[in-house]
């Protein structure tokens, strides 16, 4: 395990994301938060987990632990053939904006959310908006759920490999141990 | 406006308060006015005098910094760590320190523009004099310079007049990169004015050099029949000699292409180009050929086809010479700001640089005479080639090779880590190693040919020359059609369209422009071309975007250009040349206000981007945006009200320029009929926005298109484009509707039971039509 960014050149500065050494910590990290929110990218559905896509955990994921989700790029179209209906459809970075407004309600305008779980976008395109959040939104946490060291997070896996990626998300859906 | 430098010298002159000898004095330049528009508030404008207009538009478009580094270490104070709400030594903080690079960047791309221009110019009033008149678009074009008139307020006439606008340009972006120093401009909103004030003087540049170099080439003068010439890999004779020109600034392939005239060679020689300068070739000359966009240079290169390479400025691979070496390709530097490291030949006779380069004394040589350019480029390259077509140097890999090659991949997967798109490199090389070359040749597709991969490769394993090898069929069969660059749209076309577009009728202009850095290949930027002038979006184009575009071919292996019309009207698609022909497009926005509204454009600034921001519903999209000339281009139109829609890579300009919907408070609007305000919704919702698929793209391509003027019939043309590509795309109709209904008449009919039923559910209040700006009637100057 490594704790150097997945693509060689994007070295973060001092600030950089703490490991998920074991899936309890992110499972601890979304039950213990009180307004999460999922933002989804359209890798989600292309990413192949033996029989199942990304998006299936996020959808597992989101209804288990009441996670609002936002569909960033045409992920839509992919959670609604899967028969899921994300809270909302915009943008990446319009979501990113908004997460560093303290005075934004939220997606569902019942508060501003704690916690943001980023899963399938471009990698670049994660590592720029977790920069703008960890610089701009310091009441937010953030966690990367993909498999891939995320510097910018608050929290991300290390480069991890497909199989043990997918017993960390099972093990925080519960169904394995960690 | 033609001008005169006016020079008296006196030896000696006896007067009533003494003997005066050897007296000198010049008046620099006296303006001969022949320009009867009355003059606006603002010509030749500081970079404060637009603020109020740039503030107001920041107002409404806040920055979100999407910092790339969270660190200064821009002087020796530093590093400076300015993560969250620290500050650096200077006291600059993270979204100070954002913009600061923001500006950099758009004055790094400003300034090559400028020098450009001012080669340019320099270059032609040598060859042709100052006094050529300027001709953009003969009987068809008055306005011959929009940008000019409407920055500077002054009206140019000859060549030697645009050396004025270029005199300002070159002192403001002075000042405005004297802003990015220590302890200078650390407030983030005044330096995102400065940037917007960059970008207004990078469109200014443009302007000036295409329309010099339009006007004195003789290139095509706004014509929307300019010809179709061929572009792609396989459109080249390779069994003639082989000349390869990189790079933007067309003299020397101008005189390289004169040269093979004037000496009836012009059948027995291929001049190819890349980037830029091959557009801007066959403007000049239709039987020039273009290879593609930048990421062309290295498979090019190394097919060994080109017998020389010659390069002039801009966005060249710096191991260009590198490159050629290895295959003993001479190389001809022609630009001072691109040496290479050759000695400088310039001064020597033609025939013993052409004896040096073809035995392989020299790698190159340094010539900063594009005539003599011209001479030894063609000499060179036909003495040369029997000798390199007898050797067949090229590093094509034979299958055999490639496979032995891939059988050294080690899976260390550092390949895939330095690919700035996350290609599976490793795999698709496995994969090849056991002979299944489909995952490779994918990648071809797909790659931007920036080897970063091969850098990263422990094995030493030519990573590119094995992709190249994989997609070879592909890359031997690009053979195209580009209508090559018309240059500036017709009055008459603007008289035509205008109204249309004004009220909306024309769901809008689109413009693909900028660079090659595509996400996931060029057939993404050409099928939204199509689709967008399938639904009658006056479709633009220009450089690499343009090339991209034309690489494409239907099923009946037709490209773009040869099923789409080139006029400016709904529909057609539209390419105005090279990227100083952006301007053109910027330009028609402006002569929209001026030819359709009758507005004055002289020096009037504020007013005119106002009209357009609240009237003209065009959108820029720069899908592989990667050059700081793109970050100026774009702030140039951002300063004019026009969105900019940037690929998932654009992330990476550091800040997005977002609107937010959900603040109905930012969306008010003064009606210039009753001087009140009025609610006119989210339109255009974001300034500048990086997008992550081009099915997001499309959607936002339709969404950012509406404008406050629109008309009820216009509006319901716009929604339908919206709600239609939203639902195909996305999935779903959108949640938003209700922002852009401003009454029942603006509902598209057959989508009328949806949309009432979100309506009704929205709590959706009716609202007018204003006559709409967002400058209060005491500031505007009639």
């Amino acid at each position: 395990m490594t704790q150097d960014a997945w693509l060689t050149a994007e070295v973060a500065g001092p600030k950089k994301a703490s490991l998920i050494t074991k899936p309890e910590i992110a499972d601890a990290m979304i039950r213990r938060a009180k307004r999460p929110v999922f933002i989804v990218g359209s890798i989600a559905a292309e990413i192949d987990l033996e029989e199942k896509k990304l998006i299936d955990y996020v959808i597992a994921m989101a209804k288990r632990c009441k996670i609002q989700v936002v569909a960033t790029g045409n992920t839509n179209n992919e959670f609604l053939k899967r028969g899921f209906t994300p809270d909302a459809v915009m943008p990446a970075v319009d979501i990113g904006n908004r997460l560093t407004d303290h005075t934004w309600q939220g997606v569902d305008g019942k508060g501003p959310h704690d916690l943001a779980i980023f899963a399938g976008l471009p990698y670049q395109m994660a590592w720029t908006i977790l920069s703008g959040l960890k610089n701009f939104a310091p009441n937010l946490k953030t966690i990367s759920l993909d498999n891939v060291y995320q510097p910018n997070a608050s929290w991300s896996f290390s480069n991890i490999s497909i199989k043990t990626w997918i017993m960390n998300l099972e093990a925080i859906l519960g169904n394995r141990e960690g | 406006m033609g001008t005169k430098e006016i020079n008296i010298s006196i030896k000696e002159i006896e007067t009533e308060i003494g003997n005066i000898k050897d007296l000198r004095f010049s008046v620099g330049r006296l303006a001969q006015e022949t320009w009867d528009e009355p003059q606006g508030p603002t010509p030749f404008p500081s970079m404060t005098a637009l603020r109020n207009w740039d503030l107001t538009l920041l107002n409404r478009y806040k920055p979100f910094y999407l910092p790339f580094c969270d660190l200064c270490c821009l002087c020796t104070f530093g590093k400076c760590d300015l993560t969250g709400d620290k500050k650096g030594a200077c006291g600059i903080t993270m979204p100070g320190q954002q913009s600061r690079i923001v500006l950099l960047a758009a004055c790094i791309g400003a300034a090559t523009h400028t020098s450009h221009a001012r080669e340019l110019v320099t270059h032609l009033i040598e060859e042709f004099g100052s006094d050529t008149r300027l001709d953009p678009g003969g009987l068809n074009i008055k306005v011959e310079a929009p940008i000019t008139r409407l920055v500077c307020g002054m009206k140019p006439e000859t060549l030697g007049d645009l050396e004025t606008v270029l005199d300002y340009s070159e002192q403001q972006i002075t000042s405005l990169l004297a802003c990015t120093h220590t302890g200078q401009e650390g407030n983030p909103l005044d330096l995102e004015s400065k940037v917007l004030h960059t970008g207004m003087i990078d469109h200014l540049s443009m302007e000036v050099a295409d329309i010099a170099q339009v006007s004195a080439y003789d290139l095509p003068k706004a014509d929307p029949n300019a010809p179709l010439v061929d572009i792609g890999f396989g459109s080249v004779d390779t069994t003639k000699p082989v000349i390869l020109v990189i790079g933007h600034n067309v003299p020397p392939s101008v005189e390289i292409m004169d040269y093979m005239q004037d000496n009836e060679l012009t059948g027995d020689i291929e001049v190819t180009g890349i980037c830029c300068t091959g557009i801007d070739m066959t403007r000049y000359s239709p039987k020039a050929k273009i290879i593609g966009p930048i990421s062309w240079q290295i498979r090019y290169i190394r097919s060994g086809i080109p017998d020389i390479i010659v390069v002039d400025e801009q966005c060249i691979r710096t191991d260009v010479l590198d490159e050629a070496r290895v295959l003993k390709i001479p190389v001809i530097a022609t630009s001072g700001k691109n040496c290479l490291g050759l000695t400088d030949r310039t001064g020597d006779p033609p025939d013993e640089i052409i004896d040096d380069l073809v035995s392989g004394t020299i790698d190159g040589a340094l010539i900063l005479d594009p005539e003599k350019v011209g001479v030894v480029a063609v000499k060179t390259a036909m003495e040369i080639a029997p000798r390199r077509k007898k050797d067949k140097k090229g590093i094509f890999l034979s299958h055999e090779e490639a496979i032995e090659l891939a059988k050294q991949c080690t899976q260390c997967r550092e390949c895939r880590r330095a690919c700035p798109n996350d290609m599976h490199i490793s795999d698709a090389i496995k994969a090849f190693s056991r002979e299944d070359p489909a995952m490779l040749a994918e990648i071809y597709d797909s790659c931007v040919g920036c080897i970063r991969c091969e850098s990263a490769c422990s094995e030493e394993i030519p990573i590119h020359s094995l992709i190249v090898a994989a997609g070879e069929d592909t890359l031997r069969n690009e053979a195209f059609r580009l209508r090559a660059g018309r240059g500036a749209i017709q009055d008459i076309e603007i008289r035509q369209v205008g109204g249309p577009i004004v009220l909306g009728e024309i769901p809008g202009i689109v413009a693909f422009v900028g660079c090659a850095n595509y996400p996931k290949g060029g057939n993404e930027l050409a099928e939204m071309a199509i689709e967008f002038a399938n639904r009658r979006f006056i479709t633009c184009t220009s450089g690499c975007a343009a090339m991209t575009i034309g690489m494409y071919k239907n099923e009946d292996g037709k490209s773009p250009y040869e099923i789409y019309p080139g006029n400016f009207e709904a529909g057609a698609i539209v390419n105005v040349g090279s990227c100083v022909s952006n301007a053109h497009i910027s330009g028609a926005a402006v002569k929209i206000a001026s030819i359709f509204a009758r507005r004055n454009l002289r020096g009037n600034y504020a007013e005119i981007a106002d009209y357009v921001y609240n009237r003209v519903g065009a959108v820029g999209v720069a899908w592989g945006a990667m050059s700081q000339k793109a970050a100026s281009i774009a702030a140039g139109f951002w300063r004019l009200g026009i969105p900019v829609i940037v690929g998932p890579h654009g992330t990476k300009y550091r800040r997005m320029l977002l609107g937010r919907a959900d603040h109905d408070e930012d969306w008010y609007v003064e009606d210039a009929r009753t001087n009140e305000k009025v609610y006119v919704g989210p339109v255009p919702e974001h300034l500048f926005i990086s997008v992550e698929t081009k099915e997001e793209a499309m959607v936002m391509i339709a969404k950012l298109s509406m404008r406050p003027n629109d008309t009820s019939r216009g509006r319901a043309l716009k929604l339908t484009h919206y709600i239609d590509l939203h639902r195909r795309l996305l999935g779903s109709m959108p949640t938003d509707i209700h922002r852009f209904v401003r009454m029942e008449a603006d509902i598209p009919i057959t989508m009328k039971e949806d949309i009432v039923a979100i309506l009704q559910e929205k709590d959706w209040k009716e609202t007018v039509i204003p006559d709409p700006t967002l400058i209060p009637k005491k500031e505007v100057v009639q």
